[in-house]
This record gives structure tokens, C-alpha cells and sequence, in this order.
């Protein structure tokens, strides 16, 4: 039997497609439907759900009101504080590392992933423990240094969870800028400053505005640092949800605050490419 | 090993039968020959190997190869399971919880593929009536005796005369405190709240479980540990949500934390108790004098269990006193059969964190079934968290 050249070229296009059709189709919309539904039901008495239909969850947020705020507060400076670190290193590297040291400088940023961010948690929560660097502060006569289970831990821990995702796509668009601009910038009479504010800069922001995004979405569905290192006592989205299906077995009410939270995701992802489009001048955005 | 099978034997044939005819003519003894035919390192692999030469106890049914049970941190003895694969071949695969509350959310959402799972007293009587277990069948359960047990700790397992439950070990909800830094002395539920805003300001602990944490709360202020009164529920979120900013955590794993002295007190359960107090002397473990609770540990077999035959083989295997008691001796949990405690070393028995003076134990309350699917409670928690 002849195949036409369109069917073939149709054929490899369902086949190529297909695959991941097919597990995102079962292993996300299905799931994600049965997610939306749930909202709209109700508790059962024991727990659970029963069907119904009422808006009633929805009308419930506001009692989760400061998981939100908490979350939503501290995704930005996570984020933002990310940012301030992740930039210099990502700059030294593009720009300033020799050649030869690149790929070896950006292994060692990539080598953490390596191992599971739970047992890399826990590391820190040995290294922030009494036993750990207050012990050291201790020895030079300095007492009570706390830093477990302090706001303060917990932003660590995110800053050094999320450093890698902000660098790489920070490097990628500093290692593509045309050093020439520099060479004609520095030739105009522009100082280094002005160079890195007017050239280097706004050049590398699409890379700039993928990492934000990245970090932002994954950190308001964060849940293992808080609990680990925030000590349980600060209260995210992520541990909200987890305490609605795990312990009070308020389903509907859980997936209510699920659905909220890909909306919310959705919007932040939005507004991101808004401005990394304005910023690029054009709509050929890898933004993620 | 070479083609010829003949050449692989550990004896010819011949010589098989030479020393068959020695053994029945008297002439070597029956050790002579197992060890010169091989046989008797046969019989050896052969006992080990299930399916083939089971023992006679396990021997009716087919128990499979695996199966899986959910339990709590640090609450078995891991040779236990080790031990019992190689009686029955059957490898056990163990699920850690961290409340109640999760147990009844992963068996109501359905398939956990467990076949054997350690409800608390107060949760028995949910997973009756959503139909989560089913009635055990003791004749299936030789090694449990009903006589030797004490009632106060199998009643829950009970619903209408008939058994759903057998226990597992009982225990109390009390608090552990560091001596060594914390002097003033305490005794009661309200001595730890005034404490952990004082003294032990930001170095006191408590579960992040509703029902000790709001229980203890509860307490404290006079109430009942089972309360779910408005009013009373209120007093005890004012309570709460006052002495959060001066806690350390809110986190039911608190051996880590007092181990390393990032806490100096905590709410604490027997087991870990006695645990902690034997590694370091200086933590005490000390039962409110105003109330608290007291709680047994049951074993029950879900509804949907994929290997209702290991499962029960397994229960059968744990309720053996022999078995019981290195269980005891691991997790240093008090059991709730006599046959146990005849079994047990001194220094346990008489230890009294682990068998405290019946006097000790008379304010205590076992935890309510209505705690634990009370929407009150349940919010009130979140917002403790989330203050």
C-alpha cells in the first residue's frame, strides 16, 4: 500500500506526540479533572468526599488565608534573593571563567542534584542543629545562637534548594550575548557600569525572567523545607494541603486550594511572560 | 559445575546405596549418613526454602512471597521481620506513619496493598463502620490467648462481642524533659505550657498531631482531653497560639531534636520515652498528674488486603509471647499480655516509665473516636500551624 507523503508525515507526528499525549492525558488531566470535581463536593462525615455541588469550599479560603499570604510572600523573596546570588555567579561564569574551567565550574553547581533534596535537607538541619555551626559559636564564647527552625533557616534552605535553576538559565543567556556589544560599548566611552546597566543587563533578562518564574512556580507549591527546617511552625500552601488530605481528610476543601493554587501558578506564569516578552521586544521566548 | 550431572553428585549411585545399607544395618550413625551423602545439607536448604518443605503451621495455605504492613517509627524489632521470612519466605515490606489520621486517609482513598496495619484504640471504631476491616478470624490466630490478656487494652479491638482488633502494645502521652537544663520541676499539663513560654522558650516541642496537642492544651486549662465543646476548643487555640512564638517545633519526630539539645522538652509516648531516658539519663519522662493519655496499639487486616494469608500469619507470628517480647525489648513499648511480661527481663519491668504505678495512670483518658473525624479540631489545628 502507497502512503502519501502528507500521511507519513502524519504518522510521525502522532507517533512522536503520542507517548506524551497519552501520559499527560492520563497522569495529568484525568487526575487534575478528578481534582476539580472533588472541589465542588463536599466532606463526608468520617472524611473523604461525597458528591455534591457547592461553591461552599471556595467560600472556606479565607480560613487558609495565611498559608497564602505566607506563601505568596515568600516565593517572591525567595526568589528575588536567588536572583541576587545566582546572578554574579552566573556572570562570572558566562562571561569572566577561563574556558577550560567552565564545564568543570558548572558541574559543581549541577553535582547537588545528584543526591535527594530530603537528604540534603537533613544536612542542614544537622549543620544548623546545636550540634552544628551554634556548637562552633559556642566554643568562641559565643551562647544561644538559634537558627533551626527560624524563618531565617527556612530561607536558606530555599536559596540553596533553588540556586542551580536560577544560574543555569541565567548563564544560558549571558554565554549567548555577543561580546562584540561590550567591545563597541566600551569603545562608544561607556564605563564597565554603564556597559553591564544598558548592555549586559537587559541582554540576559529573558534568562533572568525564566529563572524567577522557575523558582516562583516551584516555591508556592513548596512543602519540605518549611517542614523540615522551618520546624513546622511556618505554614505554607504546600503544607496546608497536605494536612487537609492527610490529617482532617478534607478532601474537597483540599482540592479546592489545589485548584486556587494553579491558578494562581497559572496568572504568575502569565504576568512572566508578559514582561519578558516587553523586555525582548518579541514573542521567541523559551521561557521555560 | 560439569556436563554430566553424574559428575556433580556429592556420591556415586553406588556408593549411595553402599552407605544406605551401612545406615540401616546399624553400622554408622544417622549424622554419618546425612553429612557423606549430602542429604543432610539438603534438608537443611530444603527447610529454608518455602513451597517446598514448609513448616507444618504455614504449611496449609500459600502465603506468597511478599506482602506489606504500616506501622510507626521505630516500633519493631527489625530482626522480627527478617526472622519471619525465613520461617515462611514471605519478605515483609513496612510503611511508616506519622498519625492516625494518615493510616485512615490512605485506606479510605483505597489500594495501599497492605495486609496488615497498627490502628491506635480510639480509630477502631471508624474503621468498622466505613467497612475498612473486616472481623479477624481467630482460629486462624492460635498464638493469641484472649485469657492472658488484659481487658482494659483489648476492648477497643471489640465492636458487638465480636474481635476486629488484637493489641499490639499500650503506651502513655506524657512529656520528656531535659533535667540537665531545665530545673524547675514539673508535674503537670500546665507546668509544660508555662514552661515552654518561660524557661524553655523556644526549646519545647509538640506533636504536630491534633489529638495530644490539643488534648494536653486541653488539659492544662482543666478540660477534658477528649473535648470537642466550642468553648472549650477555643480556651485551648488561645492557649496554643500563645505559646507557638516561644516553641521549637511543631513536629511529632522529636528524638532527633532532644537528642541534639536543639530542645530541651517535648510531648512525648512511652516508647520514645523510655528510648530517650535510656541513651540520656538526664531526660526525664514525666505523665501529668492533671490528666493526659492513655492509648493502646492494635493490629487489624484490612478489608482489601491483597495477602490476607500472610497477614494473618504474620499477626499470628507477633502474637507468640517469644516474638512479643523482643518487640517489647526494641521499642520499649509496655504490652498487654501477661505471657510477655513473664517473659521479660527485670529491669524493664520495674522500669517506670514504661510500667508506671497504677496510681499514675488513673487520670489519664484513652483518646475519643469523635476527636478524630471532628471538623473543629481539625481546623483549629491548621490554625494553630498557620498563626
Amino acid at each position: 500500500m502507497a502512503v502519501s507523503a502528507e500521511n507519513k508525515r502524519r504518522l510521525v507526528t502522532a507517533a512522536l506526540v503520542g507517548p506524551a499525549a497519552v501520559w499527560l492525558f492520563t497522569f495529568l488531566v484525568l487526575p487534575f479533572t478528578a481534582v476539580v470535581i472533588f472541589a465542588f463536593g463536599e466532606r463526608a462525615p468520617e472524611g473523604g468526599y461525597q458528591p455534591a455541588f457547592t461553591l461552599a469550599q471556595f467560600a472556606n479560603l479565607g480560613a487558609r488565608s495565611a498559608a497564602f499570604t505566607n506563601t505568596l510572600t515568600l516565593a517572591p523573596i525567595g526568589a528575588l534573593a536567588c536572583l541576587l546570588i545566582a546572578y554574579p555567579v552566573a556572570y562570572y561564569l558566562a562571561i569572566k571563567a577561563d574556558q577550560k574551567y567552565r564545564m568543570f565550574l558548572i558541574s559543581l553547581i549541577v553535582i547537588p542534584f545528584w543526591t535527594s533534596m530530603l537528604v540534603r535537607t537533613y544536612a542542614w538541619m544537622y549543620l544548623l542543629g546545636a550540634r552544628g555551626i551554634p556548637h562552633l559559636f559556642e566554643l568562641a564564647g559565643i551562647d544561644d545562637v538559634r537558627l533551626l527552625n527560624t524563618p531565617g533557616a527556612v530561607l536558606l534552605g530555599i536559596v540553596y534548594g533553588y540556586l542551580p535553576l536560577m544560574i543555569l538559565p541565567i548563564y544560558v543567556s549571558l554565554e549567548k550575548l555577543d561580546r562584540r556589544l561590550l567591545d563597541a560599548s566600551a569603545d562608544l566611552g561607556a564605563t564597565p557600569l554603564s556597559t553591564f546597566f544598558g548592555v549586559t543587563l537587559p541582554l540576559s533578562l529573558p534568562g533572568v525572567m525564566t529563572g524567577v518564574a522557575l523558582v516562583t512556580i516551584l516555591l508556592l507549591g513548596e512543602y519540605l523545607i518549611p517542614q523540615l527546617l522551618g520546624g513546622g511552625k511556618v505554614f505554607f500552601i504546600g503544607n496546608a494541603l497536605v494536612d487537609l488530605f492527610l490529617q482532617s481528610r478534607n478532601w474537597p476543601f483540599g482540592s479546592a486550594i489545589a485548584v486556587t493554587l494553579v491558578v494562581v501558578v497559572v496568572a504568575v506564569l502569565l504576568v512572566a511572560m508578559r514582561i519578558a516578552w516587553r523586555v525582548s521586544g518579541s514573542r521567541q521566548v523559551d521561557l521555560i | 559445575m560439569t556436563k554430566k550431572h553424574r559428575e556433580n553428585l556429592p556420591i556415586s549411585p553406588d556408593d549411595f546405596m553402599h552407605e544406605f545399607m551401612r545406615f540401616k544395618r546399624g553400622s554408622v550413625t544417622r549424622r554419618h549418613f546425612l553429612g557423606v551423602t549430602g542429604l543432610g545439607l539438603a534438608t537443611a536448604v530444603m527447610a529454608r526454602s518455602p513451597g517446598a518443605f514448609s513448616t507444618a503451621a504455614y504449611a496449609a495455605e500459600d502465603l506468597g512471597t511478599k506482602m506489606s504492613i504500616a506501622t510507626w517509627p521505630n516500633y519493631h524489632d527489625p530482626a522480627t521481620f527478617e526472622n519471619f521470612k525465613a520461617a515462611t519466605g514471605v519478605a515483609v515490606e513496612v510503611n511508616v506513619f506519622g498519625s492516625n489520621e494518615e493510616m485512615l486517609a490512605k485506606l479510605q482513598a483505597g489500594a495501599t496493598g497492605w495486609s496488615l496495619f497498627v490502628p491506635t484504640n480510639y480509630t477502631i471504631s471508624t474503621y468498622h463502620k466505613l467497612g475498612l476491616i473486616d472481623e479477624l478470624e481467630l482460629s486462624k490466630l492460635p498464638n493469641f490467648s484472649a485469657a492472658t490478656e488484659n481487658p482494659r487494652f483489648t476492648k477497643e479491638g471489640q465492636i458487638d462481642g465480636k474481635t476486629y482488633a488484637l493489641p499490639k502494645n499500650w503506651g502513655t502521652t506524657g512529656f520528656a524533659v531535659n533535667t540537665s537544663k531545665i530545673k524547675t520541676p514539673m508535674k503537670t499539663w500546665k507546668d509544660f505550657f508555662e514552661v515552654a513560654q518561660t524557661e524553655a522558650d523556644h526549646r519545647a516541642m509538640v506533636h504536630d498531631y491534633q489529638l495530644t496537642t490539643i488534648g494536653s492544651a486541653l488539659v492544662a486549662l482543666g478540660y477534658g482531653f477528649n473535648s470537642i465543646k466550642a468553648d472549650e476548643l477555643a480556651k485551648a487555640e488561645e492557649l496554643l497560639i500563645k505559646v507557638k512564638p516561644h516553641l521549637f517545633a511543631i513536629n511529632s519526630d522529636y528524638q532527633p531534636g532532644m537528642r541534639a539539645t536543639d530542645a530541651w522538652m517535648t510531648m512525648c509516648w512511652t516508647n520514645d520515652g523510655a528510648q530517650l531516658n535510656r541513651d540520656v539519663p538526664a531526660i526525664a519522662y514525666i505523665l501529668g498528674t492533671d490528666g493526659g493519655e492513655i492509648w493502646t496499639d492494635y493490629y487489624a487486616i484490612p478489608k482489601d488486603a491483597p495477602n490476607k494469608a500472610a497477614g494473618y500469619a504474620l499477626l499470628n507470628y507477633l502474637m507468640d509471647p517469644q516474638n512479643a517480647v523482643k518487640e517489647h525489648i526494641a521499642n520499649g513499648a509496655p504490652t498487654t499480655d501477661s505471657r510477655v511480661i513473664s517473659l521479660l527481663p527485670k529491669d524493664i519491668v520495674s522500669n517506670k516509665i514504661v510500667y508506671p504505678d497504677e496510681a499514675a495512670l488513673t487520670p489519664l483518658e484513652f483518646g475519643a473516636a469523635v476527636t478524630l473525624t471532628d471538623p473543629g479540631r481539625a481546623e483549629l489545628m491548621a490554625r494553630f500551624k498557620s498563626a
